[in-house]
């Protein structure tokens, strides 16, 4: 979510991830998960949209494919709750969707696809905050870039990326965009 | 100094002449005139018309001291190039006895600015029920010879008719404010598809051409003289055309924002564009523009209404109904008749001073520029333009729809009665 | 969306089609156990009625409450001794308490707009219906109804130009209506054919060149309709000899179960409220299966909460169809 801008200009960027490292990337953090929760009872995969809902959708697919039984996958827009609200127009919401059976007392797994200041997960805990009261709650990024400016981490990372500021790291997803990439764009140096 | 020497004035347009205005009178009309001690006026480039006369003017004075005084309005009117004016009886107290014709008349006299005529109201109080003392207005001092109840509409047709019979007696005339009351009630605008999508209740036309064919009937029935108001629409001019043919005493004025503006600027819901009659649409535009070239419309009167800023500055429903218009006229003339070929000077110099002068039966004024008539002269820059700005207004209100707009021409001076009022554009 | 709110026609198809989306998210709102985002918190929205409207008012207020803004309520009712001037001295008093938004209904047409536009306030105005002129919100609400019912949703989400060639048909006093106005608007910009019933008597002047289809018959028109939108009557029109009488209305242009038999399986009955029961509808419709009449109350909240957001949920409002 924080790292979206970038229209595919002229510097279409280094790929820093192409889809297979993606799907192994996704395949381990779902191994991951069942790990940390010894196995898929209780789990809810929160994907923050656009591209956490099918990341998330992904995830819950190997977790499936492994436990055999189905995990709720729901999304969660966090515009409303954005620290950052009033400094840019207003903008239009995305889809909040919560499974039918709730989230209290579940393991909550929000998924976004970059890990950046950290403020997007902040938001993300005060809106599951008005939607009900989790055990625990764990943060799944595909990409932890760092420059984190709260005190939160992810529990689950596909590829950490050590990023300068100036740089921005663009995700593309299958089904979203038209294939699947992790590509950095905009690098100081030629 | 006795006496001004205008040098070079295109009078009516014509070619330059010197004209010698001295001891009230027009002395001297000719080319190369000389005249010892008469202070001169260069008048190359503008144009002399005979001082304006203004058939329909609210003066506000006395009651709405807020809005205007007659000291105010006639300033205004001087500098519009005026020389009299015509004050309409709906003042608080109402204009309906001689008491307060006389003292509207004294007010005039006082300012000295230009000659105010008093209108006097048709009914007592313009209540449409009973005939005020028409006679006596007509004697008093203030010699009264148009009777209106503008504002209001004199709706009842018998008491119409009595008016009109009754004014007989001292060759007055009845200027009808034609709006038929119950078509109009909690009229806002023109009726029209503008109305409708603003929701704002419409003035339909026919509400006035309804009063104006019924008024012309009967004063072809009595015999007598009518004048018909700010006729704003197309259907009212062909209504008075069509009483002319016939050879009826109808006459009729239309007012510049009719000539100019037209009901789209009512989609701003700025009530600085309330007017009554409402501003039209742009056939009916077209077709007073017409009526006042071929002569059906017989004057241009202002309808100059001044309002205090707080009956403006509201929402539409709740504001005052009228603009100004003394200062700005000859422009919006020279604008939409003189530029575009629908009218000469000469015609000019008729629809504003010689009609509503021989309307009103003011003797001294509408006269030609010529030796031995009163000095009542204005000289009229048609070349320059001017962006027109409300806080430059000697009327006490700024409710004037032209604001921001460049108009043509200005009134560079007015004489009356040989005195300037006005000179290099500034009151003297 | 431009600063204010004033006509539906300030929305264009892109603009309402954004503002109902955004609606659908929030209208889930209420199904939560804590109904309440964080938006609008440290906003000030003033509801400014000079007119009485209860349930626009707590309508306005719900949804600016359930976004975290602060409600100041101030019924002005009643000061119509002092004419217009009233508005604009309690404009300049909002203005000087800091309001971000004023929702204003007024009996005068042109009110809000006279509100935004005369450099008295520089807060957003959200007109909450103006004299016999506009009621967008209303038009919002009752097209968020449309979609929800005819309109077909993907995935909870509104499909854009789901309207398209819906024929709905709006019945009653056009004339006085504000929110026909709004809805022959916003209706024809979302794609949908608009057919407005009135007696000829209950027509606007000019209302041939709305985009919308007249008739004066209403049994012709019932049986095509995707939905009949009643317009309530009000009081003062029955005696302002527009029509003979009430019953004569009623059994020309009022819905009764017989009329209510000759439409579609599908079409569904609205009303914006408050009804006048037995006169323009009857009550076995009213509260008949096809009757959207309450939910249109709940919609109208999501709607408004809507409008707010995108009004004050940024530095600006979110921009539509304009730079």
């Amino acid at each position: 979510m924080c790292a979206q801008p970038a229209p595919a200009g002229p510097d279409t960027g280094r790929v820093v991830l192409d889809a297979r490292d993606i799907a192994r990337a996704l395949t381990r953090i779902s191994h991951e998960i069942l790990e940390r929760n010894k196995g898929a009872s209780d789990l809810v995969l929160l994907g923050i949209p656009s591209r956490g809902v099918p990341l998330a959708e992904r995830i819950a697919e190997r977790i499936a494919s492994v436990e055999g039984n189905a995990v709720p996958v729901g999304s969660l827009d966090v515009t409303m709750y954005r620290d950052d609200l009033r400094l840019k127009p207003a903008r239009a919401l995305m889809r909040t969707d919560i499974p039918a059976d709730g989230i209290d007392d579940k393991v909550v797994v929000l998924v976004d696809d970059v890990l950046f200041s950290g403020r997007t997960i902040r938001a993300a805990l005060d809106a599951l905050n008005d939607l009900g009261r989790p055990a625990a709650v764990r943060l799944a990024v595909l990409v932890d870039r760092g420059h984190r400016e709260l005190p939160i981490r992810a529990d689950f990372v596909g590829k950490n990326l050590p990023t300068s500021l100036v740089e921005q790291v663009r995700v593309t997803l299958d089904g979203v965009d038209d294939s699947d990439a992790v590509t950095i764009q905009g690098a100081a140096t030629p | 100094m006795t006496g001004y020497l205008i040098r070079g004035a295109a009078v009516l347009g014509g070619d330059p002449t010197d004209l010698l205005l001295r001891d009230g009178v027009v002395a001297e009309v000719g080319t190369g005139l000389d005249a010892a001690g008469a202070e001169v006026v260069d008048a190359a480039g503008l144009v002399a018309l005979p001082g304006l006369v203004d058939l329909h003017t609210h003066l506000r004075e006395p009651g709405r001291e807020d809005a205007e005084t007659v000291e105010t309005g006639t300033r205004a009117a001087a500098l519009g190039g005026f020389t009299a004016v015509h004050a309409m009886a709906n003042t608080e107290p109402v204009a309906d006895t001689a008491g307060v014709v006389e003292q509207v008349w004294r007010l005039g006299r006082e300012a000295g600015y230009c000659d105010v005529y008093p209108v006097g109201a048709v009914t007592v109080g313009l209540a449409g029920e009973r005939l005020a003392e028409l006679g006596a207005m007509a004697d008093s001092a203030a010699r009264v010879r148009v009777f209106s109840d503008d504002g209001c509409c004199v709706s009842d047709a018998v008491l119409m008719r009595r008016a009109l019979e009754y004014v007989k007696a001292f060759d007055g005339v009845v200027a009808q404010h034609a709006q038929e009351p119950r078509l109009t009630e909690g009229a806002q605008m023109n009726e029209g598809e503008l109305s409708g999508r603003l929701g704002l209740t419409g003035w339909p036309a026919v509400a006035e051409e309804a009063i104006i064919a019924r008024d012309c009937l009967l004063a072809a029935h009595v015999g007598s003289r009518l004048h018909v108001c700010h006729v704003s629409t197309a259907g009212s001019v062909e209504i008075v055309r069509d009483a002319k043919r016939k050879g009826w005493n109808v006459t009729a004025e239309a007012c510049p924002h009719h000539l100019l503006l037209t009901d789209d600027l009512a989609a701003t819901y700025d009530p600085i564009y309330k007017v009554n009659p409402p501003l039209r649409s742009g056939v009916d535009v077209e077709a007073l523009r017409a009526g006042l070239a071929d002569g059906t419309i017989d004057v241009v009167a202002t309808d100059h209404a001044p309002h205090p800023h707080e009956d403006k500055d509201c929402e539409w429903a709740a504001a005052a109904f009228g603009m100004l218009g003394l200062e700005t006229a000859l422009s919006i003339v020279q604008e939409t008749m003189v530029d575009p070929g629908l009218l000469d000077w000469a015609g000019v110099a008729e629809r504003m001073s010689y009609a509503p002068a021989r309307i009103g039966r003011v003797a001294d004024h509408g006269r030609p520029i010529e030796v031995g008539n009163p000095a009542n002269v204005l000289l009229y820059d048609p070349a320059v333009r001017r962006v027109v700005e409300p806080s430059e207004s000697a009327s006490l209100s700024r409710n004037t729809p032209y604001r921001g707009m460049e108009l043509p021409g200005r009134v560079v001076a007015t004489f009356l009665r040989g005195h300037a009022t006005v000179l290099d554009g500034k009151l003297q | 969306m431009k600063r204010h709110l004033l006509s539906a026609a300030d929305l264009g198809r892109d603009d309402a089609e954004l503002v109902l989306q955004t609606a659908a998210e929030l209208r889930e709102l209420a199904d939560r156990p804590i109904k309440k985002l964080p938006a609008l918190r440290g906003r000030t929205v003033v509801n400014l009625f000079f007119e009485d409207s209860t349930r626009t008012r707590i309508s306005f207020e719900a949804a600016a409450k359930r976004l975290s803004a602060d409600v100041i309520n101030f019924a002005a009712k009643g000061s119509s001794l002092s004419k217009g001037e009233s508005l604009k001295d309690t404009a300049l008093t909002l203005e000087a308490m800091g309001a971000d938004a004023v929702v204003v209904r007024h009996g005068a047409s042109g009110a809000p707009h006279r509100l935004a536009h005369s450099g008295w306030v520089r807060s957003s105005v959200v007109n909450a219906g103006d004299g016999t002129h506009e009621h967008p919100t209303q038009a919002l609400l009752d097209a968020f109804t449309l979609y929800r019912h005819l309109g077909s949703t993907d995935g909870g989400r509104l499909r854009p130009g789901s309207l398209e060639g819906r024929r709905i048909a709006v019945v009653g006093d056009v004339l006085h209506s504000r929110v026909a106005r709004s809805n022959a608007l916003l209706l024809r910009t979302l794609g949908a054919e608009v057919t407005l019933v009135a007696p000829p008597t209950l027509l606007p002047v000019g209302v041939g060149t709305w985009p919308v289809e007249t008739s004066y018959d209403l049994d012709a028109v019932l049986p095509k309709a995707d939905a009949v939108m009643m317009l309530r009557v009000q009081r003062e029109r029955m005696t302002g000899g527009f029509f003979p009488t009430p019953r004569e209305y009623s059994r020309r242009y009022g819905l009764d179960g017989r009329r209510m038999a000759t439409l579609q399986d599908h079409t569904i009955v609205m009303h914006p409220g408050p009804m006048v029961r037995g006169m323009e509808i009857t009550a076995d419709v009213a509260d008949s299966d096809r009757s959207v009449i309450v939910e249109q109350v709940t919609n109208g909240v999501a709607v408004r909460m809507a409008v707010l957001y995108l009004l004050l949920g940024g530095s600006e409002p979110a921009v539509g169809g304009e730079e």
